[in-house]
């Protein structure tokens, strides 16, 4: 039985260790190799392995994360990229393998704590057992003489009571157990653990998450078809799905430090916004900051990010305006120096297209003009034209940030490539006669992101759990302590011994005090021999 | 005081804790090297662990006790050098903790919030919370063998924290506007506190299971080893470390992270590096308490383990902010 107690957290195999090998055959074949899945080596292996899997989703970068550093290192790494593609490295999370190791990992888990939930339920109603024969062998252990047996049993039974032992008197002995808890805590924990994973799979099955980047002063009505991106989860059904909420984003404030070694660093972020939950509820306001998300029928409003739109007004050869309005620029640095495009392909004779960057505090040195501060305290648009022959509309989508200069032609003056910068209100004409434009002034824009991940709540309950069972395996000691009284040489022989069961080991002095108390000059307990 | 003050006391505060934490970890240093010199003869050592591996459990305090008796008979000059040498060094990383302590906190003052909002700050946190962890535990369970291993964590942390990572200091920007700053950090800091403290211990485990081996295969152990409590010991000591940080950060990254990253971020797990490692920094702890649980993985294997889960944590801690890029990056890294 010592030998049992030792290695109780092996995962049970269901039988005794020296069976024959499996008989050659499919039942034998699954049994060994669910055997082998469920041990608690395979189990171990399957840790570090998911431990090692994780590993090169936070080196090498994500498409889920970031798509745009994805296709820059596939452009760097013209071997290892397409390898490391075929190998899922660019979505480590959702490729085959790392699927596989976790999936394992359940498995094992499962096939390891359902039938120790049978075993522990039988432990339960199970009475402590017998003394084994040399009680001396075990690892705390007193013995004392006292002149007659008396009533040191009951004493015993009491003291054992007192200190939260299960007991069970046998001839001339008592043998008690405390510390069920512990493995209780042990299956809490692994089928939390399982709880709070069927909450994750929930969320990532039903819920969604759409980003919209919206120009304050802009509105949003919640449909996949107004999201800029959209990751719908696979049971995601559509429309029907989101709640039917609209707004507007009436104004965007930021402030950044403006002095001292963390200048630039952004202080607040603020959006108000008017929104309604429904097209016929009442219309209400909300200050959209970081951390204070908008809950709005189960999905949820975030304030990702923001940036600079300028407005611009483009005319034609033929004076007429081809476009007009704000181009949300993407920030490049921390400092907004931000990129875009602007496009008119209704222009004519030759339709334009300009790109170049919108910097909110403009400095020109060797570099050129870079911005040094994120806020707007000198505005300027650095730009570039292009113009090209009238293409035929392919309804093809295009990107909104970038312009395809295949069949573009950069504009040039005095034999040089043709860049303008302008301050707001300013304007630039083409050369060729090929049109203007002007720089009207800029607006600020948000980057919003609605999601909606179900099961959060399982997920965060599970975890919780999780943290409760594994406090009760952790801290929970279980140990078996045996009173003995037996007559030798004419004398009572008491007898009082411990093992503990846990992987602590170490019984403290908890024997040598339950020795004391079954003495029988009780009142001098409280003093230490 | 103006936060500006604050600032500037905490700026002399900090490096003077270091150096003084550097001044104890000598003293401890040379408490191992006046060991070193002072070599039993190899029957009272045998003795001891013959003791130790046949009684089982044998606690930190009796065996330590029992082999400093039978030593202070044989080489008891040495022996008186290197307590004090010992002393002195727990004296100087008790005062270093009062240096450290009033930095922590005026960088606090300063900020105007809980100071650990960027890597210096954390690193200034996490290395306190260190030092209190070991200054709580020290006398109960007679760590000062833990003095040179903590003492070089403490000063090394603090000294490249004060060199490579100083950030004045300043307000947070709006992501870190939030109470799950103080929950979040600071069962993070504690634990891997807590982790760093284990790693140590499991360190000295595989150093004196080593030698526990070599005596039981008659070779001889040197006092400053022999000072060590016994290798199932500093076992049953590193997993009551760990089984304390465990649930702790378990808490702090699968729990309170993911709640504020949903608030913040929009998801409550994005596979953001830090968040990655964290796991990882799980896992591995995970795989940990499990092997001491399996009877062929007790020991060495699982004191491997150990360590490789501290690792991983400074990993964590420091490579994942300065080699990767993610959204746990603050005030520059």
């Amino acid at each position: 039985m010592d030998q049992g107690v030792k290695d109780h957290i092996t995962a049970p195999t269901g039988g005794s260790g020296n069976e024959p090998p499996p008989a050659l055959g499919l039942v034998g074949w699954l049994r060994w190799t669910w055997r082998q899945l469920t041990s608690m080596r395979t189990a171990l292996v399957l840790l570090f392995l998911l431990a090692l899997g994780a590993v090169p989703g936070s080196l090498i970068p994500q498409t889920s994360i970031d798509p745009i550093k994805v296709s820059d290192f596939l452009e760097a790494h013209a071997k290892l990229g397409p390898l490391y593609d075929k190998l899922g490295l660019f979505d480590v999370y959702k490729s085959a393998w790392f699927s596989a190791i976790y999936l394992l990992l359940f498995i094992s888990l499962i096939g390891c704590v359902v039938p120790r939930l049978g075993v522990y339920l039988r432990a339960l109603r199970a009475r402590p057992p017998k003394p084994p024969r040399n009680l001396d062998r075990l690892p705390g252990y007193e013995r004392f003489t006292v002149d007659s047996e008396g009533d040191v049993l009951e004493v015993a039974t009491r003291e054992l009571n007192r200190r939260r032992f299960r007991v069970q008197a046998y001839d001339g002995a008592v043998a008690a157990e405390r510390g069920y808890l512990r493995e209780a805590g042990n299956l809490l924990f692994h089928f939390s653990l399982i709880l709070a994973l069927i909450g994750v799979a929930w969320g990532s099955l039903f819920g969604y998450r759409g980003t919209v980047l919206v120009v304050v002063g802009n509105g949003f009505a919640n449909s996949v078809a107004q999201y800029d991106d959209f990751t719908p989860g696979r049971a995601f059904s559509g429309d029907d799905d989101l709640p039917p909420f609209s707004l507007t984003v009436k104004d965007f404030e930021v402030k950044f430090q403006e002095d001292g070694p963390q200048r630039g660093a952004a202080r607040e972020f603020n959006a108000q916004l008017q929104y309604q939950e429904t097209p016929d509820a009442p219309e209400k306001s909300y200050d959209l900051r970081v951390n204070h998300p908008l809950k709005l029928d189960g999905s949820s409003l975030y304030l990702l990010g923001h940036g600079y739109a300028p407005r611009v007004t483009v005319r034609d050869g033929s004076g007429q305006v081809a476009f007009s309005g704000p181009a949300p620029f993407l920030p490049q640095d921390s400092n907004f120096s931000s990129f875009g495009v602007i496009k008119a392909p209704d222009a004519r004779p030759t339709t334009l297209g300009f790109e170049g960057f919108f910097l909110p505090t403009a400095v020109i040195d060797s570099r050129g003009p870079v911005s040094v501060f994120p806020d707007d305290l000198n505005p300027v648009l650095v730009m570039t034209g292009y113009y090209g022959r009238p293409q035929p509309e392919t309804g093809k989508p295009e990107s909104v940030y970038q312009l395809d200069k295949s069949k573009l032609t950069q504009f040039e003056q005095n034999g040089d490539k043709l860049r303008f910068q302008l301050t707001p209100g300013q304007s630039q004409t083409l050369p060729n006669k090929a049109g203007s434009i002007t720089f009207d002034g800029y607006s600020r824009w948000v980057k919003l992101q609605v999601s909606h991940t179900p099961g959060t709540d399982l997920a965060l309950a599970g975890i919780l759990l999780a943290i409760l069972g594994l406090m009760g395996s952790l801290f929970v000691h279980p140990r078996r302590t045996w009173v003995r009284v037996r007559t030798e040489d004419g004398r009572t022989v008491v007898e009082v011994a411990g093992l503990d069961r846990g992987p602590e080991r170490g019984l403290g002095d908890e024997i040598r005090a339950i020795g004391e108390a079954l003495k029988p000059d009780r009142s001098s307990t409280q003093e230490k021999s | 005081m103006s936060p500006e003050t604050y600032a500037h006391v905490s700026n002399l505060l900090v490096p003077t804790a270091t150096v003084i934490y550097a001044l104890a970890m000598m003293s401890h240093a040379m408490e191992w090297a006046l060991g070193r010199s002072t070599v039993a003869t190899a029957a009272v050592v045998k003795d001891e662990v013959l003791v130790a591996s046949d009684g089982g459990p044998v606690t930190g305090g009796s065996a330590g006790s029992s082999a400093t008796d039978d030593v202070q008979q044989t080489v008891a000059g040495s022996t008186e050098r290197m307590e004090a040498a010992s002393r002195i060094g727990l004296m100087l990383t008790w005062l270093a903790f009062v240096f450290h302590f009033g930095g922590v906190l005026t960088r606090g003052l300063a900020a105007g919030r809980v100071p650990w909002g960027n890597m210096y700050e954390f690193s200034i946190t996490a290395s306190l919370a260190v030092a209190i962890v070991y200054l709580i535990f020290v006398q109960r369970y007679k760590l000062q063998w833990l003095g040179l291993g903590v003492t070089l964590v403490v000063a090394a942390v603090l000294g490249l924290a004060t060199l490579a990572l100083y950030t004045p200091a300043g307000p947070l920007v709006p992501a870190l506007h939030s109470y799950w700053l103080v929950i979040h950090v600071s069962s993070a800091a504690i634990s891997g506190g807590a982790f760093t403290i284990g790693g140590l211990v499991s360190v000295l485990y595989l150093v004196k299971a080593r030698a526990e081996r070599k005596v039981l295969a008659g070779g001889t152990m040197s006092a400053s080893l022999r000072r060590l409590p016994s290798a199932e010991a500093m076992d049953g000591t590193a997993y009551k470390v760990l089984a304390f940080a465990f649930p702790l950060w378990t808490f702090g990254v699968l729990v309170a992270g993911p709640i504020w990253a949903e608030y913040a971020w929009g998801r409550y797990w994005g596979w953001d590096p830090k968040e990655v490692w964290s796991l990882v920094t799980w896992v591995v702890y995970a795989a940990y308490l499990h092997a001491r649980a399996t009877a062929g993985w007790r020991g060495r294997r699982a004191a491997t383990i150990a360590i490789v889960g501290w690792f991983v944590f400074i990993f964590n801690f420091v490579g994942v902010n300065l080699l990767v890029s993610g959204m746990h990056s603050y005030a520059g890294v």
